[in-house]
């Protein structure tokens, strides 16, 4: 059997209850809400918190809401309640679509969207058990001091493998962090830095409390997803797009790339091109080639990262296809 | 002679958790960094929840919480406090088998079956919700469960003929059972019959025996 370490186990009813607690345990202290990023990696020893504070008996959390400000979905919600969501399917179906994309029916049952946004980063050198990871001597993310996938590398190149991420990001999301201070609401992208051990900008005292969806207001968007199987795998390259139209042209896009960094990385040379113009063949053509271009996946997922970086143009160019005939 | 326990961590206290097992009250203690997995296993004696990766990568371990489908290797027992578990041992009932089990078993939707009580309990969760699934509904709903042997394409068919009785049709399998008996009638059902209390009685004393402390009930909430 592969066990959890011990821990000290917390089930707060209230935010200002799980920010008590955070506060008295100090940086041994993690949040869980649906255990199914965590608890794997604590079983392989890559987080061994001293003290695990639940969030699933904080009914604030659990809570999903649509409304004439957009969506507002609690960080602990479950993955299936959001695709099983009339309001959600019918506002934003690509998101709904990204939310079913993640791993299993099983998992979405369990996993949350808050745990979705805050996705450890993945490596194949850092996603294994200890004693694997022991025999190749460990490496920087825990435990060690090189990047295996680089080892000239001064920073660790683990990748941001969320599904919901780039679309949550091209639908111009934001993200509310409460901590013993008070309470911030930031655009999601600032959430995210480029470097796979300090992925997030959220401090470690801060909690994810919510995720708050403008409504639609004449963008749509749509999610496209490179994996080996058609369930269970975290996106190899995911692309998140979304467009707002005048007329037959383009007058705003946001183009989001997943699985190509440590960080969601927008193509904003693609948006640049688009501006302006109709969506239609040539168009699409030129900024799929854009995008392609900050497309830099590292060979520490599956598939070869050469394939992964061409296909970058070829999903690009499937999402902004689905727009514009949907659209 | 004593029993050799060098290796024991310090803090071995249990906690003492209500929840429900398969429709039965029960006060089941354990230590509180135990996944439902164990506890179902190594706690309640009911070992039809098979242990696979234990990463949430195969789906063999399974279980119904409240109704849901959850893999019980990513579940806390104490996040189980007050609700409703339900294991591949509470689907036959005293009229035999659940007509999910005989399906699998009249078309041989088992071969090794390892992965058959999760994907049991998947099914069942389904067919709660959707008495008449078409096979891309079936395909999604069981797509976090893994089969090494069948192929899928026995289980497939094994819900649909299981869907079809539940629904009161009178459907016949469209093969013949590749087993050669009647499981119905063999008397072989997984795991330990009855109820699990005794199990418990059991093993409360013998957490103090070992030195343990005695387990303290456990509530939802923060000390």
């Amino acid at each position: 059997m592969m066990r959890l370490p011990r821990f000290r186990y917390f089930a707060p009813t209230s935010v200002k209850e799980a920010l008590r607690i955070r506060a008295g345990e100090g940086e041994s202290a993690a949040f869980v809400a649906g255990g199914t990023d965590l608890y794997p990696n604590m079983k392989r020893r890559q987080q061994t918190p001293k003290t695990v504070i639940g969030l699933s008996r904080i009914p604030s959390l659990a809570r999903l809401r649509a409304g004439a400000d957009g969506l507002r979905i609690g960080s602990a919600v479950p993955l299936s309640e959001i695709e099983n969501h009339r309001k959600a399917r019918r506002l934003f179906p690509a998101l709904v679509h990204a939310v079913s994309e993640i791993s299993t029916p099983p998992l979405r049952n369990m996993g949350t969207l808050g745990g979705n946004v805050l996705l450890d980063t993945r490596c194949n050198y850092y996603d294994q058990n200890y004693e694997w990871r022991q025999a190749i001597d460990f490496c920087m993310k825990k435990d060690g001091t090189v990047c295996w996938v680089a080892p000239g590398s001064p920073k660790c190149l683990a990748v941001q493998s969320a599904d919901s991420v780039p679309i949550l990001i091209a639908l111009r999301a934001r993200a509310v962090l409460a901590s013993p201070g008070g309470e911030r609401e930031i655009p999601l992208e600032e959430l995210y830095a480029n470097d796979g051990i300090r992925y997030l900008t959220k401090r470690p005292d801060e909690l994810l409390t919510e995720i708050r969806i403008p409504p639609p207001d004449g963008w749509t968007a749509s999610y496209r997803k490179l994996r080996r199987r058609g369930a269970f795998d975290f996106p190899v390259l995911a692309v998140g797009a979304a467009v707002r139209r005048e007329g037959d042209r383009v007058a705003e896009s946001r183009i989001l790339l997943g699985a190509v960094a440590s960080a969601p990385v927008r193509a904003s040379r693609a948006e640049a091109v688009l501006a302006g113009r109709p969506l239609d063949g040539a168009s699409i053509r030129e900024a799929s080639e854009a995008a392609a271009v900050v497309s830099r996946p590292m060979d520490n997922t599956d598939f070869s990262f050469l394939w992964r970086k061409e296909m970058t143009g070829q999903w690009v160019g499937m999402a902004l296809g689905d727009l514009s005939r949907g659209g | 002679m004593a029993r050799r326990r060098e290796k024991l961590p310090p803090d071995r206290s249990k906690a003492l958790v209500a929840m429900t097992v398969n429709g039965e009250r029960v006060e089941a203690p354990f230590e509180p960094h135990k996944t439902m997995l164990e506890v179902l296993r190594e706690d309640l004696a009911l070992t039809g929840t098979k242990h696979g990766c234990e990463l949430g990568e195969c789906g063999t371990c399974a279980v119904l919480l409240d109704g849901k489908p959850v893999l019980s290797c990513l579940v806390l027992g104490l996040e189980c406090e007050g609700r409703s578990v339900e294991t591949v041992e509470g689907m036959a009932g005293p009229e035999g088998l659940h007509p999910l089990q005989k399906a699998f078993a009249d078309l041989g939707a088992a071969q090794c079956g390892y992965c058959t009580p999760g994907f049991l309990l998947t099914a069942k969760a389904l067919l709660e919700e959707n008495p008449r699934p078409t096979l891309p509904e079936i395909r999604q709903a069981l797509a976090g469960n893994l089969c090494r042997c069948t192929g899928y394409v026995k289980i497939f068919e094994a819900v649909e003929l299981a869907a079809a009785w539940l629904r009161g049709e009178a459907a016949e399998p469209r093969k013949e059972s590749l087993y050669g008996y009647d499981f119905d009638e063999s008397g072989l059902l997984p795991s330990h019959p009855g109820p699990v209390g005794a199990v418990l009685a059991a093993a409360r004393e013998a957490a103090v025996d070992e030195g343990g402390d005695k387990p303290r009930p456990y509530r939802a909430k923060a000390r």
